[in-house]
């Protein structure tokens, strides 16, 4: 076994104000490779060491940078690039809602990356341990000490010296530190071919866990007892029947309760002409006529059937409903307007139920009436 | 340690105050509207620094601070204002119907969202509220500075045992009242909006203008010789203190506005559109640059916050920025569009008097240390 190598001689004191006053001797002495080691930061540590204002503010600005702008640039990205979408009717690039998360991320790069370059500057990547890892000396300080210790590798370094030195001062404990002889001997251990190898295989092992888990034990039983259902699911294919298509038809000539085939297809006046409304306008009506009107019918066609449309221009605003032309309109033109569609305006036929298209016309009617009311409504 | 202003500056401050009240009588002559608007913002401008200094007296007690020991006695100076800030008032409780649409008992008849606020909102409410919000600011400033002015003599430590416990009472009572006070006379402006942040919003100024007028005055004497022992450390606390309140004002402006245009509710937003449009766009973003990007920049650096000049230079830039502020709070209830006139540069010169005399009264009187204080010794000997 070799001589074992010095890293340092350290020194322990019991007040901060023992410590203030040896950091500024020692610096007062000459030495440059030392260091002050207390479980808080100390008050006016910087000028009894004479440190230099620090650099870390000029890493911790660059890495805060990174984060804002790569916040920025990943939201712009999404936003105007890969998945443009409005969202409460704002511009795409809305840089009110990108502050809060540039904000969180600068500080997260910041903070995170400053430590990370602490530890890489500290402990000279790519190794991972220090010296002073797992002492006495480390212990004591991170409870109730303030230490100091000088390096071997300062020009003026003398043991002897040192230790009368730090005598001189009043500490009564004060030893020396070695570097691990293993480690010495060993260089390093993170990038050992047993450490990668154990590395790799820990990573292939939890990998391969995971894919095996998520992807395939759950879809065995018993775990996929409510994914996998004796019923036939939607767009899904049977082998009952013979053509292999799980969703059916119905039988030709039949219609299905509730739909019925609209018979007028481009026929406006064919439907004005047989179509009869078959609702009454009782007061239920009415009230589902003005709440399925207001819901599809008022964004373009204003709340009153004035053609005042709320979309301030994003849409052709339609002509009123209070024409001549509409008002003179059998019910059945009505319906086929909003059963096909009409010029720019498409078929409401999916969002709105047979019925409610009658009361809608009902309530139109009720609104027509409002607007060119007879002298006898006035009694 | 009892010192005196220099004559040449408390005859500025009579100046000053002579001025002031000449601009306000002229202009509640002239345009007693445009006039009592401009008084609203004296009025928040001097409560601001005289309820934010007792907020810092405070503050030290119940944090058990040292290092602004030394310098509290500025604090207490300041806090003096309190008794002056309702006499600002005053002229305004003659003119209430013109700044207040809530008082006007008409509108409230057909205003469904008025008559809804006038258990708070009414006139009798109010006025009880300012009393009883002063009276309690007064009451614990006479409170703090007797029991602080007592230990110069007594040298008792029970005297900061009690001041501590006070904090404690204090800091809820003050937080309440500045609240109200935000409210009664900045957010009643448009009595249909409201915003729950405004109260911070203010508060964040608030503690920036007693720090800022706090610093401005440290430093001068330090400069001129009254308060030698104070170093770079006790002055780069200040500049920190500072700069955190400016990223604080920051902070809680932009929430407001982001919480108003994300819900992008028209009786919220509108408050804000009032702020955009005809020529108040650009006000709102010299706001910005004045109250944060500047004062920023300025103070970012760690030499910045220990260069007394540029502490100097940046109490009055914040103290300005303030002012603007509040004139950005304000104003555009009073007119659409930017209103600038002699009156908005006028009125705060009574302010400034009125700081610089109660500045010059309490400094004769009083020692310029808290001299009995048990914690002097160690803020004199503060390190960073």
């Amino acid at each position: 076994m070799s001589k074992k190598q010095l890293y340092s001689i350290t020194a322990l004191f019991d007040s901060p104000d023992a410590i203030i006053n040896a950091a500024s001797e020692t610096s007062k002495a000459g030495y440059t490779k030392y260091d002050v080691n207390t479980p808080y930061p100390v008050h006016g540590m910087d000028g009894a060491m004479q440190l230099k204002p620090s650099r870390l503010g000029y890493f911790a600005m660059a890495f805060g940078l990174l984060g804002a702008v790569s916040a920025i640039g990943f939201m712009t990205w999404v936003t105007l690039v890969e998945y443009p979408l409005v969202i409460g009717g704002k511009p795409f690039w809305s840089w009110p809602a990108f502050v809060p998360v540039s904000f969180e991320l600068t500080v997260l790069l910041a903070s995170v990356l400053s430590i990370v370059a602490m530890i890489v500057i500290y402990f000279k990547f790519p190794n991972n341990a220090h010296p002073l890892h797992d002492t006495k000396y480390m212990k004591a300080v991170s409870s109730d000490k303030f230490g100091i210790n000088i390096q071997a590798n300062d020009p003026k370094f003398d043991e002897k010296v040192i230790t009368e030195f730090f005598k001189s001062l009043g500490s009564k404990d004060i030893a020396p530190i070695y570097f691990d002889d293993e480690e010495l001997q060993h260089g390093q251990k993170l990038f050992d071919p047993k450490f990668i190898g154990i590395l790799l295989l820990v990573a292939i092992i939890s990998s391969g866990a995971t894919y095996l888990i998520f992807n395939q034990l759950m879809f065995m039983p018993p775990f996929n007892w409510m994914m996998t259902q004796e019923k036939l699911k939607a767009q899904k294919p049977s082998e009952l029947f013979a053509d292999g298509i799980g969703m059916r038809k119905p039988v030709e000539g039949t219609v299905a309760r509730g739909i019925l085939p609209y018979p007028f297809k481009g026929q406006p006046d064919s439907a004005g002409k047989y179509l009869v409304n078959p609702s009454l306008p009782t007061k239920e009506v009415l009230e589902t006529g003005k709440q399925k009107y207001l819901t599809f019918c008022s964004p373009c066609h204003g709340n009153f059937g004035q053609g005042d449309s709320r979309l301030r221009g994003q849409f052709p605003n339609p002509p009123t409903l209070h024409s001549d032309k509409v008002r003179n309109w059998p019910d059945g033109n009505i319906y086929h307007v909003i059963t096909e569609g009409q010029n720019v305006m498409p078929s409401y036929a999916p969002q709105i139920a047979r019925d409610d298209r009658w009361a809608i016309i009902h309530y139109l009617r009720a609104l027509q009436r409002a607007q060119n009311a007879k002298e006898s409504d006035l009694k | 340690m009892k010192k005196e202003l220099p004559s040449k500056v408390k005859n500025l401050g009579w100046a000053l105050l002579f001025v002031g009240i000449v601009i306000y009588a002229i202009g509640y002559t002239v345009n007693p509207r445009e006039a009592a608007f401009n008084n609203i913002i004296g009025f928040l401008f001097i409560t601001s620094i005289a309820v934010g200094s007792i907020f810092l007296i405070a503050l030290e007690y119940i944090a058990g601070a040292v290092w602004s020991v030394p310098m509290r006695r500025v604090n207490e100076f300041m806090g003096g204002l309190i008794l002056v800030a309702p006499i600002v008032a005053v002229p305004m409780f003659f003119h209430l119907h013109d700044i207040f649409h809530w008082t006007d008992l008409g509108a409230i008849g057909t205003d469904e969202l008025l008559k809804g606020k006038q258990p708070y909102l009414n006139l009798n409410f109010f006025i009880i509220r300012f009393v009883v919000v002063f009276a309690l600011w007064n009451l614990f400033y006479r409170l703090f500075t007797r029991n602080s002015l007592k230990q110069d003599l007594s040298k008792d430590q029970k005297l900061t045992t009690i001041n501590i416990r006070l904090a404690a009472v204090f800091l809820p009572v003050f937080a309440i009242t500045l609240t109200v006070t935000a409210v009664d006379w900045a957010m009643s402006l448009e009595p249909h909006w409201f915003s729950t942040i405004l109260g911070v919003y203010y508060f964040s100024g608030t503690v920036l203008a007693a720090v800022a007028t706090a610093t401005y005055i440290i430093v001068k004497f330090h400069e001129n010789g009254y308060l030698q022992n104070l170093k770079r450390d006790h002055f780069y606390s200040l500049g920190a203190l500072l700069f955190a309140f400016i990223n604080f004002w920051a902070y809680i402006a932009f929430s407001q506005f982001l919480l108003i245009w994300y819900a992008n509710l028209p009786e919220e937003t509108i408050w804000f559109m009032k702020r955009w449009e005809g020529g108040m766009q650009f006000v709102s973003v010299l706001l910005i640059i004045v109250h944060f990007a500047v004062p920023y920049f300025l103070l970012l650096p760690q030499e910045a916050k220990m260069n007394l000049k540029r502490l100097k230079f940046m109490a009055i830039w914040i103290l300005f920025a303030h002012l603007f502020d509040l004139y950005w709070l304000v104003m555009p209830t009073y007119a659409n569009g930017v209103t600038i006139g002699w009156m908005e540069i006028g009125f705060p010169v009574l302010i400034i008097g009125l700081i610089i005399v109660v500045l010059g009264y309490k400094m004769k009187r009083h020692n310029l240390m808290p001299v009995g204080d048990p914690k002097l010794e160690r803020g004199l000997k503060f390190r960073l």
